[in-house]
């Protein structure tokens, strides 16, 4: 029964003649199919003078095509339980849907209307906006939001494709008009941007046939590049604060940018961030933060190495007179870290967790897909979580330190709060 | 008697058992990963907190992850860990609960941390002096959240005898006042094998599982439980309204209706109405958090956002054992005032109040809820949550018999619930109305 540790996921991947990638998985856990559809067409793709245009696409893709209506679309999957999920991050606009299994074919035919054919309707354009609007003004009045987006626009700068908000400004979104949407659409929705992943109780090859009927006959031109700047890594220290005074608690968020996924460092740093603020109840930040000095419900650090250096954000809410005292923590944490490195029982703890969870990590088939979608964006190849275990073991304490030293410094932090704190931290 | 679909051959029947001490045991294997999840499951939550004490439910939660006799503070962690596990833990109305997956050969750890967790709690009193902070910061988070704060307040102006009125983290004022005796005497009074339900699913062998319960656990003595509060919440008699006003930006409504408790003969068919309203939730509070619901034909989502008077909407009926409230929350689109968002919503309700629904909508609607059923099953944890859950409330044989429930409702029954709870006096209408 333990496939997933012994023989490994081993997904079946096929590049159709359009260019258009599939990966599928069979899993028999529940009569279901879980379909993931990734277009490389993110926020990164955006016009850098209309921010918000790929997150307007991902709520108005599914609203209609040239041959079904938005009510239709709603009435065929809402009959069968199914819902469609629209998201889009920095790289992707994702369309998640799981279904029955004896609804599979049905639904990813609709799906692959959607991302072949949306209409984008001028009245569902309109309606959405409002919606859009409204999120970025619930944004606004959310210190959580202001402090992730205000740090990564001094980390990348306000131009940078990393340092724009992903849902844009209400004056940026009222620009976006259908003909907005659908020049976008034209330009990056093209076979070759397509990482479908299927994941269910459903032959692999079954499953890769029915996308092919569904995308094989979709054409389209090349992937159009877009430029991403490397960032400067910061000289200094940055401190930011965002008055709002009508809140109770503030949230700090703590970063720098880091290093590329494909660096070799990579999973040096992977384990340096899950001793620093993941481990358990949030590693070290945690253990110091939260339950030593009873100062916050939740601090936690993550680390984001992409295509370009990615941040590395330590997050914690805490209450306005705690402020000093926590970025002070952190301070004192992080300088420890980079002088003493990590000790053989967080080093060997770390290891054994990110190992051992693997198998939970793969135990649904949303999990498995959200993992495969992972391996194909990367290059990480299809042996990847056979890889994992040796690739962590290999870490020896120098190799975390080193990452440590090379990603942690203090003297080099961008710090921002968000909430009723209007003190002189430095 | 299976959880998973009959399709299913990797999953058994759940066997249950009863220790000496009282202590109910559900087992049920299945063999889909190599992992095992334990729920150690606890019949007290806010509903058993008075005056004064508000909180301390979650509060107890809290400390008993913060080390026992046997188990020092500084090694709580890292125990399940070495498995690559996970574990967590909540407080609710009717219930607290803790939870760990893992591998399987972590089992016997998971037992044992459970059973140290049901008797040999420390409560270090410097441990529960800065836990108080760091609960009074999970508050202040909530607070930050306006849909929260109006959730609070609408729940607690429409329940005013119940104590399902007060919201689980507690009002500040007992946070911070509350002793470490409050705390220790709260949990010795109801961390008694014969007020909990032990369940362990997974990929583990059933007679070997038990065997290690009846080890870890069969040598703590059963004792008496501390009273329960009963009140019954009487009928509301005229419609109750809230409104807050604060600096915002974005307005939200909540409308609260006094909603039928698990055992009632309504429940189902409220879960069914609620489905056409607002899509079709499941009913594992857990596993539901993660999916939205499959609501675009949904008629508040039709009335509403589709319109673009709202930018979201959605329904709540929660499984409780007394009756607790059904609620409908409504986000604002930016501009459009409250008054005109709660017009439409009452006037949706108020169709559905006179019409009933169609058959075509009912069958739609227990569509939805099969495949939830089936969605939300999709991991050992999820499938030891639904059995816990239910047995905490109910009886865990509820579980098995919802596909069948669901399936059996009518439109009469729904159109009679729609018309009985769904009334103008037995609602409560909350408006978070923002100044800038």
């Amino acid at each position: 029964m333990s496939t997933i540790t012994h023989a490994g996921l081993a997904p079946v991947r096929e590049v159709l003649a359009n260019g258009a990638r599939v990966m599928a998985k069979e899993s028999r856990t529940t009569p279901a199919v879980t379909i993931h559809a990734a277009v490389y067409s993110g926020t990164v793709c955006d016009p850098p003078s209309q921010p918000g245009v790929a997150h307007f696409i991902s709520r108005t893709i599914d609203r209609g095509t040239t041959s079904r209506s938005a009510d239709q679309i709603a009435e065929e999957l809402d009959s069968r339980g199914v819902s469609l999920t629209p998201s889009v991050n920095r790289h992707a606009l994702s369309l998640v849907s799981t279904c029955l299994v004896e609804d599979f074919e049905s639904v990813l035919s609709i799906v692959a209307d959607i991302i072949l054919n949306p209409a984008f309707p001028e009245a569902e354009v309109q309606t959405r906006r409002g919606e859009i609007i409204t999120t970025i003004r619930q944004d606004e009045d959310n210190p959580a939001a202001v402090a992730s987006e205000a740090i990564m626009e001094i980390l990348y700068g306000a131009a940078h494709p990393y340092g724009r908000r992903t849902r844009g400004t209400v004056e940026s979104v009222d620009t976006i008009t259908r003909s907005t949407l659908q020049t976008f659409h034209g330009s990056w929705f093209v076979p070759e941007a397509l990482s479908l992943v299927i994941v269910g109780d459903v032959e692999p090859e079954l499953a890769v046939e029915a996308a092919s009927r569904a995308f094989g006959g979709w054409r389209g031109g090349s992937l159009p590049t877009v430029t991403l700047p490397i960032p400067e890594s910061s000289r200094e220290r940055r401190v930011h604060l965002v008055p709002m005074m009508n809140k109770v608690q503030a949230d700090l968020a703590y970063g720098f940018t880091s290093i590329l996924r494909s660096d070799p460092a990579y999973y040096s740093y992977w384990l340096m961030n899950n001793i620093l603020g993941q481990y358990s109840i949030g590693g070290r930040l945690g253990d110091s933060i939260r339950e030593r000095q009873g100062m916050a419900y939740y601090v936690f650090s993550s680390l984001d190495a992409n295509v370009i250096p990615g941040p590395l954000v330590i997050r914690a809410g805490v209450n306005p007179a705690n402020v000093e005292r926590a970025v002070s923590s952190i301070d004192g944490e992080l300088t420890r870290f980079v002088a003493e490195g990590p000790t053989d029982r967080e080093l060997s703890e770390s290891k054994q967790y990110l190992i051992g969870s693997m198998p939970r990590t793969l135990e649904t088939n949303i999990g498995i897909a959200n993992f495969l979608q992972t391996i194909e964006f990367f290059g990480l190849g299809l042996d990847y979580d056979r890889r994992v275990p040796s690739l962590l073991q290999a870490l020896t304490k120098e190799d975390v330190h080193a990452a440590a030293r090379a990603a942690l410094d203090p003297q080099r932090a961008t710090i921002v709060v968000a909430g009723p704190y209007a003190g002189s931290l430095r | 008697m299976a959880i998973l679909a009959p399709q299913s051959p990797a999953a058994t029947a759940v066997h249950e058992e009863v220790l000496d001490n009282g202590l109910r045991v559900l087992i049920q294997e299945v063999h889909t990963a190599p992992l095992a999840s334990v729920w150690c499951w606890y019949r007290v939550g806010s509903r058993d907190e008075g005056p004064g004490q508000t909180g301390v439910s979650h509060w107890v939660e809290h400390m008993n992850f913060k080390g026992t006799t046997n188990i020092p503070r500084d090694r709580v962690k890292g125990i399940i860990e070495q498995y690559g596990g996970y574990w967590n833990g909540y407080t609710w109305v009717d219930q607290t609960t803790y939870t760990e997956t893992a591998t399987r050969d972590a089992l016997d750890h998971m037992l044992f941390i459970e059973a140290e967790r049901m008797t040999n709690g420390l409560y270090d009193p410097a441990d529960c002096e800065s836990e108080r902070t760091v609960i009074i910061s999970e508050l202040q988070g909530g607070e930050n959240d306006p849909d929260q704060l109006l959730d609070q307040e609408m729940t607690a102006t429409a329940i005013q005898a119940h104590p399902y009125r007060h919201p689980t983290i507690g009002w500040l004022s007992d946070l911070q006042t509350m002793t470490r005796e409050d705390l220790y005497g709260y949990y010795r009074g109801f961390y008694v094998p014969n007020n909990a339900t032990l369940v362990i699913v997974g990929d583990i062998d059933t007679a070997a599982a038990l065997k290690s319960a009846a080890k870890q656990f069969g040598g703590i003595p059963s004792r008496d439980v501390r009273r329960h509060i009963h009140t019954r919440e009487p009928e509301q008699l005229g419609e109750r309204r809230v409104t807050i006003r604060r600096e915002g930006t974005t307005a939200y409504l909540k409308i609260g209706y006094h909603a039928p408790a698990i055992g009632s003969p309504d429940f189902f068919p409220m879960l069914l109405l609620d489905a056409v309203l607002s899509g079709a939730k499941g009913m594992n509070l857990w596993a539901s958090f993660r999916t939205p619901p499959p609501q675009r034909s949904a008629r508040l989502y039709q009335a509403l956002v589709n319109t673009g008077v709202a930018s979201a909407v959605g329904g709540a009926l929660m499984p409780t054992q007394d009756p607790f409230v059904y609620t409908i929350s409504v986000t604002a689109t930016e501009g459009v005032p409250l008054a005109r968002v709660e017009e439409v919503t009452l006037g949706a309700i108020e169709d559905v109040r006179a019409s009933g629904l169609t058959a075509h909508e009912l069958r739609k609607a227990k569509n939805q809820l099969r495949a939830r059923l089936v969605f939300e099953n999709d991991s050992i944890t999820n499938i030891a949550h639904q059995l816990g859950y239910y047995e905490t409330i109910d009886s865990w044989q509820i579980v098995s018999s919802m596909p069948e429930r669901i399936e059996a409702v009518t439109l009469d029954e729904v159109a009679a619930v729609a018309e009985q709870r769904l009334q103008a006096s037995n609602r409560t209408i909350g408006w978070f109305d923002p100044v800038s």
